[in-house]
C-alpha cells in the first residue's frame, strides 16, 4: 500500500468520525423514541413502539408552548423584516464617516450572548411599564410581546446580512431608469426594489421564524410567566423525562429533512433557471454583435 | 398628578406651536424634500427607514444596554422605594461577586469566582477543541473534495443543527445517562464494570458544549479556506514544503479573518450558553449563566444579575478585542 492510500484512508476515517460524532447522538435519541422504556434509553431495548407519539399529543403544557413558539414567530417575522430591510437600506445611504459606528451598533446583536439580550430587553421595558405607571397586564409585562421584542434584537441582524448580501448584486440604473421616466419614489420603491428582493424576503422571513422558534437563552428570560416550546422543554428535561421528548425530536428531525430537501430541490431549480438566462443573454449578445458587424458590411 | 403635568404642557406646547407651524408649513415642509436623504427616497420610504432604523437601533438596542449597565449600579429595592431617596448609585453588586455577603467567614465569594473562571477557561478550551477538530474537515471540503461531494458534506453538516439546542442537549444526555449508550458499549468492551456517570463528572457537558457550536467554527473557516487558490497549494508542494509546514504558512494565513470569526463565535455562544449547563451539568456544576439565571428567578435580586451579566459581556468583549489584536483583523471581517 503506497503512503497515498494510507493517507486517503485516514483522512476518509477521520470524515466518517467527524459525521458519526454529529449524527450518532441524535440517532441514538431518534431510537429511544420507539423503545417502549418509559425511561428515553436505547439499552435495554424493550420493544418497539409509537405509544410515545401519542403521548406527546397529551402532554398540554408542550403543546401550549408549541402553540405560543407559533405565534411569537410570527410576531418576529412582522418586527425583524421590515426593520432589517430597513437597515440594510440605510447601511447604503448613511454619511461615510458613520458607516462605521452604525455597522459596529447593528452587528452587535449577533456576538452579544443570548442571556444578555433577554436580561436588558427584561429590565428595560419594566422600567417604561414603571414610568408609564401601567398596568400589570399591560404590555410592558406581557411574556409574549417582550419575547418578540428581544427575539427580534438580534434575529433583525441576521436578516440585515441577508438583505445586504443581496442588494451586493443591485443594478442602481434601474432606479435611475425608473425615475426618468416619471416613476416617483415610492412606485420605485414596491415595483423595482421590493420585486427584486423578493427571494431574500423570503429567506428573512424563514430564518426568522426557525431562529425565534428555536431560541432558548433570550426567550428564557423574557418569557416571564408564559412559556414556549423551548422553555417547556428545558424545564420537562431537567426534572427527568419520558420518551415522549424523543418522539418530538424525531418529528422536527423529519420535518428538517424534508424542509432541507425541498429548499435543495428549489435551489437547483433556480440555478438552472438562472443559467438558462445566462446563456439567453449571451446568446442575444451575440446576436446583436453580429448585427453591428454586419450592417457596416452591408453598406459596403 | 405628574402626568396631568405632562399632558398640560404638551396641550400648552401644541397651541403654542401649532399656528406657527401652519403659517411655515409650506417652507417646512419644502426644507424637510430639500434633504438630500428625502429627495433619494420620497418622504414615505424616508419616514419609514428613519422610523424602523431608530426604533431597532435605539429603542431595542443601546438603550436597553445602558439601562441594564444603569441598573446594575443600584440597589435591590421594593417598587415603592424607586425613585426614592434609598434609589442611589452603588458598587453593592459587584462588590458581591468578588468578597460575597459582608461577614461571611471567607474573605472571597470564592463559590461565584470559581464559577466564573471554569466558564470562560472550558470556554477556552471548548473553543480550541472544535477549531482542532473542524480544521480538517473544512480544509477537505474546501480544498479537496470535488463540487457535489462537498455540496452533500454541507447539507448533511448543516442538518443536526436545525434540531434546536435543548433537544441536542438532550441527546447527549441520552447518550452518556448511566443507563446510556456509552456506557453499555464501554461495558461490554470490557473497559468499565459498573456503571460510569459521565453527567456527574462533567463529560456529558463538555461533549454537548463541544458539539453545539460547531458549525459556527467550521462555516467561517470553510468559507476563508475555500478562496484560497488550490495552486498555491501545489506551489508550496513542489517547492518542497511538507504538509505541515503547507498549512501555517500558507492555509491558515490565507484563512485568518475565518480562524477569528469561527474562535470568537464559538467562545461568546459558550460562555453564554444556558441551555446545555441546565441540561448537561451535574448537581454541583453551575455555569456563570446560571447564576445569573437565579438572581433573576428563585434569586430575585434584578441588580445583582444584571451586574453579573454586565461582567460577562465584558468579557466578551475583551476576548473580541483580543482576538482582533491577535489576528490583526477587524470587526467587520468577524462578523460576517
Amino acid at each position: 500500500m503506497s503512503s497515498k492510500t494510507v493517507m486517503k484512508l485516514m483522512v476518509g476515517f477521520y470524515v466518517f468520525l467527524f459525521f458519526a460524532y454529529l449524527f450518532g447522538p441524535l440517532l441514538m435519541m431518534g431510537a429511544s423514541a420507539f423503545n417502549v422504556s418509559s425511561f428515553p434509553q436505547v439499552a435495554p431495548w424493550e420493544g418497539f413502539t409509537f405509544q410515545w407519539f401519542g403521548a406527546l399529543v397529551d402532554n398540554s403544557a408542550m403543546v401550549e408552548g408549541i402553540v405560543n413558539s407559533l405565534w411569537i414567530g410570527l410576531g418576529v417575522i412582522c418586527l425583524s423584516v421590515p426593520i432589517s430591510l430597513a437597515a440594510a437600506l440605510m447601511m447604503t445611504q448613511i454619511y461615510q464617516r458613520l458607516q462605521p459606528i452604525y455597522y459596529v451598533i447593528v452587528v452587535s446583536p449577533v456576538l452579544m450572548p443570548g442571556v444578555i439580550l433577554g436580561i436588558s430587553t427584561l429590565v428595560f421595558w419594566d422600567k417604561l411599564g414603571v414610568l408609564a405607571n401601567a398596568e400589570y397586564e399591560s404590555i410592558f409585562y406581557n411574556g409574549m410581546f417582550l419575547t418578540v421584542v428581544g427575539q427580534s434584537t438580534f434575529i433583525s441582524a441576521y436578516c440585515m446580512l441577508i438583505f445586504l448580501a443581496r442588494l451586493q448584486r443591485f443594478d442602481r440604473t434601474q432606479e435611475e431608469a425608473a425615475l426618468d421616466l416619471g416613476a416617483t419614489h415610492t412606485q420605485v420603491f414596491w415595483k423595482i426594489l421590493i420585486p427584486f428582493l423578493r427571494p431574500a424576503v423570503f429567506s428573512a422571513a424563514v430564518l426568522a421564524f426557525l431562529t425565534s422558534f428555536e431560541n432558548y437563552n433570550t426567550t428564557v428570560f423574557t418569557i416571564q410567566a408564559e412559556s414556549t416550546l423551548t422553555t417547556v422543554l428545558s424545564g420537562q428535561i431537567r426534572l427527568g423525562t419520558k420518551p415522549d421528548v424523543s418522539a418530538l425530536a424525531v418529528i422536527i428531525i423529519a420535518i428538517t429533512l424534508v424542509g432541507a430537501s425541498v429548499h435543495e430541490v428549489l435551489r437547483r431549480r433556480e440555478m438552472a433557471r438562472e443559467e438558462a438566462a445566462r446563456e439567453a443573454a449571451k446568446r442575444a449578445e451575440a446576436a446583436a454583435d453580429l448585427a453591428l458587424t454586419a450592417k457596416p458590411i452591408a453598406a459596403a | 398628578m405628574s402626568e396631568f403635568i405632562g399632558i398640560f404642557l404638551a396641550v400648552l406646547l401644541a397651541i403654542l406651536i401649532a399656528p406657527h407651524a401652519q403659517k411655515h408649513a409650506d417652507r417646512i415642509w419644502a426644507a424637510v424634500t430639500r434633504i438630500n436623504f428625502v429627495q433619494r427616497n420620497g418622504v414615505f420610504i424616508s419616514t419609514y427607514l428613519i422610523v424602523a432604523v431608530v426604533t431597532w437601533t435605539v429603542v431595542m438596542i443601546i438603550l436597553p444596554q445602558l439601562y441594564m449597565v444603569d441598573f446594575s449600579f443600584r440597589f435591590n429595592l421594593l417598587p415603592a422605594d424607586i425613585g426614592g431617596p434609598k434609589d442611589t448609585y452603588t458598587l453593592e453588586q459587584y462588590r458581591y461577586l468578588l468578597f460575597g455577603r459582608a461577614g461571611d467567614e471567607d474573605a472571597m465569594n470564592w463559590l461565584h469566582l470559581q464559577v466564573f473562571g471554569r466558564t470562560i477557561l472550558v470556554s477556552v478550551l471548548v473553543t480550541l477543541f472544535d477549531f482542532a477538530i473542524c480544521y480538517p474537515i473544512a480544509y477537505y471540503m474546501a480544498q479537496v473534495a470535488k463540487g457535489g461531494q462537498a455540496r452533500l458534506l454541507v447539507l448533511c453538516l448543516i442538518l443536526p443543527f436545525w434540531v434546536n439546542e435543548i433537544l441536542r442537549a438532550f441527546a447527549f444526555k441520552i447518550l452518556f445517562g448511566t443507563g446510556g449508550v456509552t456506557n453499555v458499549v464501554l461495558i461490554w468492551l470490557g473497559i468499565l464494570d459498573e456503571p460510569f456517570d459521565f453527567l456527574k463528572a462533567d463529560v456529558g457537558l463538555y461533549a454537548g458544549l463541544s458539539y453545539a457550536y460547531i458549525l459556527l467554527m467550521i462555516f467561517p473557516l470553510f468559507n476563508a479556506i475555500e478562496s484560497l487558490d488550490h495552486n498555491q497549494v501545489e506551489a508550496a508542494r513542489d517547492l518542497g514544503a511538507p504538509w505541515w509546514r503547507i498549512h501555517f504558512r500558507v492555509v491558515m494565513p490565507h484563512a485568518k479573518p475565518g480562524i477569528a470569526s469561527g474562535c470568537t463565535m464559538v467562545f461568546m455562544l459558550c460562555a453564554g450558553a444556558l441551555a446545555a449547563p441546565q441540561i448537561l451539568g451535574g448537581p454541583s456544576s453551575l455555569w456563570f449563566t446560571q447564576i445569573i439565571y437565579q438572581w433573576f428567578n428563585t434569586g430575585g435580586n434584578w441588580p445583582r444579575g444584571s451586574a453579573y451579566a454586565f461582567v460577562l459581556l465584558l468579557v466578551c468583549i475583551v476576548f473580541v478585542m483580543a482576538v482582533m489584536r491577535i489576528f490583526k483583523v477587524r470587526f467587520g471581517e468577524i462578523a460576517k
